[in-house]
């Protein structure tokens, strides 16, 4: 099958994202391989939401540009989003809610259902529209009603049973409904199919599980888009996972709270978006002079200042690197999907430990907020390593020792050694002290992380595609999606995707990129920030950028336009 | 073990002769000989300003963090492994300028911390510029015409935010101040000692000598758990009317008691049932 898009679009509070995650779940238990990606403003009622879910039968990463069914529940809607349909595509709506169709395209099929009143027939209020339209879509893409009644059961578990009921019986005359009026318009897209079963996850959901799963302790959270959903995650989990979960005063206590406690012996993480991570910096910096691990997820959205709270970007890779008096390692992680978000939450944990030094996990709003299907998620195997932890008390412990792969024996408080961890430059024991061939020894010490950094742990650049093609097309994080989806379409071009920015696998990268004859690199900012790290680290300039700082992720369909045009 | 030898490094005292940070320091060391901290029960965090300095000289375990971040890290600490004894030492520039709002916020949350305030009512480690507790008309580098702002209160300010135990002690009474760092770290909750710490090269207007004549002690009769009472004590400054001692104590849970007790290592997790919900 070719990828199917389903949207559904109404006014700001009106259940519509929750609309769009039942529809989500509804293909992935049919067999399907999901992904939605959802748009809003940045606030609570009156705005304009839109989302959107896209099925296929292989794997699907991104959002479509073109719309196969639109689910209009006001006429903004179809004001906003008649120009995505393309003949043979469907709108369906409630004349009630959507009184002029006059833009709607030659081919497209028109189906209207009385959501409000049929909703209200099922002894509910408009609000259970959504659950009509639901049921209509259901019977139009051929799928089973039983797969949305259990996903109204789970939804409503905490309600009332008159509630679920109600519900139910508005989905069920959805159902009928179109059935009645509409028998030669269903397509059997969500027909069930055999498929291994995998979760549909958003990327803020990944990085919480990837978490848990690691053995995270302490987490401390300053609610700010993209990665409040991080807190909302973890909070309640707390009593069954045994970690504390805290929402401090703002960002700065976020991170020196996180680093009390791993200085304690605990394993911490903040979360954040670019703004409250400007606030971090003083504590990125501390981390790396104490020399005290720490987990850093940080969710990239547009703009500076407040910028676009609700849209998504991929300009914070340079502040990352960089961010921060002097100079001091820190390990800078991009995943690409949920799959790999969990995957390198759960190490950056390791890392974090084995290197005493901070470790950041690059999301943007993109990956935090869209649901993926995500097809191997290990529930229990994971080794937790810790890296050189002291339990035991030493005679002459040193928190600093000169130690030629530039790590030193950790011991935690409590432990009767005595430890002095020191923001001002120290000696090996901890103390203040300002001599120059201190400073350089200690400057080296911690720098030397890096390299040995990259000598244990940095994996090679993965390339999707044929290896011998013609064309190369190059990225970072999650600009993973849309590229995956593209190049089936584009049978002469591979891809390299980035998941480690610093260290940053150089070596590796520079023969992938010599064997191309055209390499395109493709980023979510202005100034094409990889295309300069690249250059700066290989010595190889990329001539030909495809970028795009709009505030929305890329199409796959704008991707195949640049290269074959 | 005596408290003079206590805890002694190698390093040199950098303070000036005179300096009150002197006081803090051998109170505090004969509290902790007396109390049993040791590197099995005990941390410090100490901020930026010429009291940080103070961990150099005491050879306990801590951490010296940023210019007014010491409460954060102090209570992550706490949090991570409230078994420990936790001492925040932090300057008036450090926790009422750079680091007020955890001061307001940590004070609101009563966490199980011990606070020793050393306020010496100007920035001294930058060579004496106006700070948060410097008087009205102070004059200094920053303020040359004189501090043109009333100062801020610390203790007012922490019981409004919820403190539950506020003391303020000068920092030339040694018995006095070692007392209170003792009962500090026996209330369970979020304490604050003010220490009026004479600054000699940058302060000429707090001396010894004014803190001398311009303190007195509450006596025996003065009930700290009369909250009422306790607010107008706590807004007593000036001329003869200083008041030192414990000024305020109230009961209340403190932060850290409901909180998850977290194990030695990190729990290897089953995620198993969780997974089911993203089916």
């Amino acid at each position: 099958m070719s990828p199917f898009t389903f949207k559904i679009g109404g006014a700001a509070g009106f259940g519509i994202m929750s609309t769009g995650l039942t529809f989500s779940k509804l293909a992935a238990r049919s067999g399907y391989q999901v992904f939605d990606y959802a748009e809003y403003p940045s606030l609570i009622r009156g705005g304009h939401n839109v989302m959107q879910t896209t099925v296929a039968d292989k794997s699907v990463n991104s959002p479509r540009r073109s719309t196969n069914l639109l689910v209009a529940l006001n006429q903004e809607t179809v004001a906003r989003h008649y120009h995505e349909l393309t003949p043979g595509a469907t709108l369906l709506y409630d004349k009630e809610l959507v009184t002029n169709v006059a833009d709607v395209p030659n081919g497209v099929h028109l189906i209207a259902v009385p959501l409000q009143h049929l909703a209200k027939a099922a002894g509910g209020t408009i609000l259970m529209r959504n659950t009509v339209a639901l049921g209509a879509s259901v019977a139009l893409l051929g799928g089973k009603l039983t797969l949305l009644v259990d996903l109204i059961n789970e939804e409503f578990a905490a309600k009332s049973p008159e509630i679920k009921q109600k519900n139910q019986t508005a989905a069920l005359a959805g159902y009928d409904y179109l059935r009645a009026n509409y028998p030669n318009n269903i397509t059997p897209i969500l027909a069930p199919r055999r498929a291994p079963r995998s979760w549909v996850i958003t990327g803020n959901e990944a990085a919480g599980l990837g978490a848990l799963s690691a053995g995270m302790q302490f987490a401390a959270i300053y609610p700010m888009t993209p990665t409040s959903n991080i807190l909302h995650f973890l909070a309640p989990l707390q009593p069954e996972f045994n970690f504390i979960c805290q929402q401090p005063e703002d960002e700065i206590a976020a991170i020196n709270l996180a680093i009390g406690a791993s200085f304690a012996g605990a394993r911490a993480m903040v979360a954040t978006a670019g703004g409250g991570f400007s606030l971090m910096v003083e504590g990125y910096g501390l981390a790396g002079m104490t020399e005290t691990p720490l987990v850093i997820i940080e969710g990239m959205r547009p703009g500076p200042a407040t910028g676009l709270p609700t849209w998504t970007g991929q300009a914070d890779l340079r502040f990352l690197l960089h961010a921060h008096q002097d100079e001091f390692p820190r390990l800078v992680l991009a995943p690409g999907d949920p799959q790999e978000t969990f995957n390198l939450t759960r190490q950056a944990f390791n890392l974090a430990e084995i290197y005493q030094t901070p470790v950041v996990i690059l999301l943007d709003k993109y990956l935090c907020e869209s649901h993926w299907s995500a097809p191997d998620l290990p529930a229990e195997k994971f080794k937790i390593e810790r890296g050189k932890l002291i339990t035991r008390q030493l005679k002459n412990y040193r928190r600093y020792a000169l130690s030629a792969e530039g790590i030193s024996p950790r011991a935690l408080p409590g432990s009767g050694n005595h430890i002095l961890a020191n923001s001002d430059e120290h000696n090996e024991a901890g103390y203040s002290e300002e001599s120059a061939e201190n400073r350089q020894q200690q400057m080296e010490k911690r720098m030397k992380k890096l390299v040995t950094c990259a000598n244990n742990h940095l994996p090679s650049p993965r390339r999707y595609g044929p290896p011998e093609a013609s064309t190369t097309i190059i990225s970072w994080g999650s600009t993973k999606g849309p590229i995956l989806d593209a190049l089936p379409s584009l049978p002469d071009v591979n891809f390299i995707h980035l998941t480690w920015l610093n260290p940053f696998p150089a070596a590796a990268l520079r023969p992938m990129l010599k064997s191309s004859q055209r390499v395109i690199n493709i980023e979510n900012n202005y100034s094409g920030q990889l295309q300069g790290l690249i250059a700066e680290t290989t010595g190889i300039s990329l001539k030909e950028n495809l970028l795009k700082y709009d505030g929305r992720p890329f199409y796959p369909e704008e991707i195949i336009e640049f290269l074959t045009a | 073990m005596d408290s003079l030898t206590a805890f002694a490094t190698d390093n040199p005292c950098t303070w000036c002769p005179g300096c009150g940070n002197f006081g803090i320091w051998l109170a505090f060391k004969e509290a902790a000989v007396r109390q049993g901290w040791n590197n099995f029960n005990t941390v410090m965090v100490a901020g930026i300003g010429c009291h940080g300095h103070l961990l150099n000289f005491l050879g306990l375990t801590a951490f010296e963090g940023l210019h007014g971040r010491p409460i954060p890290v102090a209570a992550g600490i706490k949090m991570a492994n409230p078994k420990l004894n936790v001492f925040v030492f932090t300057g008036d520039g450090d926790c009422l300028g750079e680091g007020g709002n955890h001061f307001i916020h940590a004070a609101r949350r009563n966490h199980n911390l011990t606070v020793i305030l050393h306020d010496n009512a100007v920035y001294a480690l930058t060579t004496g510029q106006t700070s948060p507790r410097s008087p009205r008309g102070f004059k200094s580098k920053s303020t040359p015409e004189g501090n043109p702002a009333d100062p801020l209160h610390p203790l007012p300010l922490a019981w409004a935010a919820g403190a539950t135990w506020l003391a303020r002690a000068y920092a030339g009474d040694l018995p006095a101040l070692t007392e209170l760092i003792i009962q500090a770290n026996q209330h369970p909750g979020f304490a604050v000692i003010q220490v009026l710490q004479p600054c000699v090269a940058f302060n000429h207007v707090y001396t010894h000598e004014f803190f001398q004549k311009n303190t007195y002690l509450v006596g025996p009769n003065y009930d700290p758990t009369d909250a009422a009472a306790a607010w107008h004590k706590l807004q007593e400054w000036g001329e003869q009317k200083i008041p030192l001692g414990l000024l305020f104590a109230a009961k209340k849970p403190a932060y850290e008691d409901p909180l998850p007790r977290l194990t030695k290592n990190p729990p290897h997790r089953n995620l198993t049932p969780l997974l089911r919900r993203y089916r």
